[in-house]
């Protein structure tokens, strides 16, 4: 009975402990989110064959949802093929950026249609 | 009005790609919109063809884009004239569209493989410069409802994009 009551108390302390870690841990990540600002959703709006401007700092962890208000089909398609976007007629599609840097894009379907989007590092 | 260009049309249609009337009388709204109309239904067509013949992948998948992209604008043109109360009326430049279409069809008929692929792709590129053309220098100068002009507009840069697709593909087509 002794062992068993000891041993009970025993693992008490040590989920204790983990628990206080994990607590730590979480405390200290959210300090950390709460310097950086959240990764943003900017959006892109496609309205009569144009790829609306992007008028703030992207950043790597950000999402760009571009809106396709024409009636056709278009497509964000990186130059350099890193990524190939679909966006039916009336319909919304999303990017994660993942890498810095400047990248042209086109419509496959439209290739007079284009745009640039400047990537900085992370925040 | 438009009919006193029929002749000069006749003549300019069957020797070149000048299907649409330049200078002298102007078509009207509705002459308009049923030559825009007509053009797309003819790229369906054409399209509606490759997709029986071909079995090029890059060549179907415009295909199917021209089918889905003048479908849609057609649908747009349809319902605008609808809310517009413009009647699509019938004219000596539509006619000889459909004239110049029906015969190419039975041309590219006759071909099969890439001879077909090339051919299709080729027309393609030169009808898109041609309707491309006559929407920037006529029909939508001539235009006067600001909505329908608005739409030729838009539908004037889809084109240029079709016609942008369809000269690059045909440097792909061996």
């Amino acid at each position: 009975m002794n062992v068993r009551k000891y041993s009970t108390q025993y693992v008490g302390r040590t989920e204790l402990r983990s628990a206080l870690r994990v607590f730590i841990f979480a405390m200290a990540c959210h300090g950390a989110s709460a310097a950086t600002p959240a990764a943003k959703v900017v959006e892109i709006t496609i309205d009569k064959v144009t790829f609306s401007e992007v008028k703030v700092t992207l950043n790597v962890g950000d999402t760009i949802e571009w809106v396709n208000k024409d009636v056709v089909d278009h497509t964000a398609t990186a130059k350099n093929k890193d990524w190939d976007v679909v966006i039916p007629a009336g319909k919304k599609a999303r990017l994660v950026l993942k890498k810095a840097g400047t990248f042209d894009y086109f419509c496959r379907y439209h290739p007079n249609m284009v745009g640039k989007l400047v990537i900085a590092p992370a925040k | 009005m438009f009919r006193k260009l029929s002749p000069a049309l006749a003549v300019l249609l069957v020797s070149s790609a000048a299907v649409f009337a330049q200078g002298g009388t102007k078509p009207t709204d509705p002459q308009i919109a049923h030559i825009a109309y007509t053009a797309g239904q003819l790229d369906i067509e054409a399209a509606q063809q490759a997709l029986k013949i071909s079995q090029n992948k890059d060549i179907r998948a415009f295909a199917e884009q021209m089918v889905k992209d003048h479908t849609a604008v057609n649908k747009q043109a349809l319902d605008l004239c609808a809310k517009l109360k413009v009647k699509p009326e019938d004219n000596d430049t539509s006619k000889a569209l459909s004239k110049q279409a029906a015969d190419k069809r039975a041309e590219l008929g006759k071909l099969g493989g890439s001879a077909f692929d090339k051919a299709y792709i080729a027309n393609e590129v030169e009808y898109h410069k041609t309707v491309n053309g006559a929407l920037e220098k006529t029909l939508i100068p001539s235009t006067t409802n600001a909505e329908l002009k608005s739409l030729l507009q838009t539908g004037l840069k889809i084109f240029q994009g079709h016609l942008q697709h369809a000269e690059h593909l045909a440097t792909l087509v061996k």
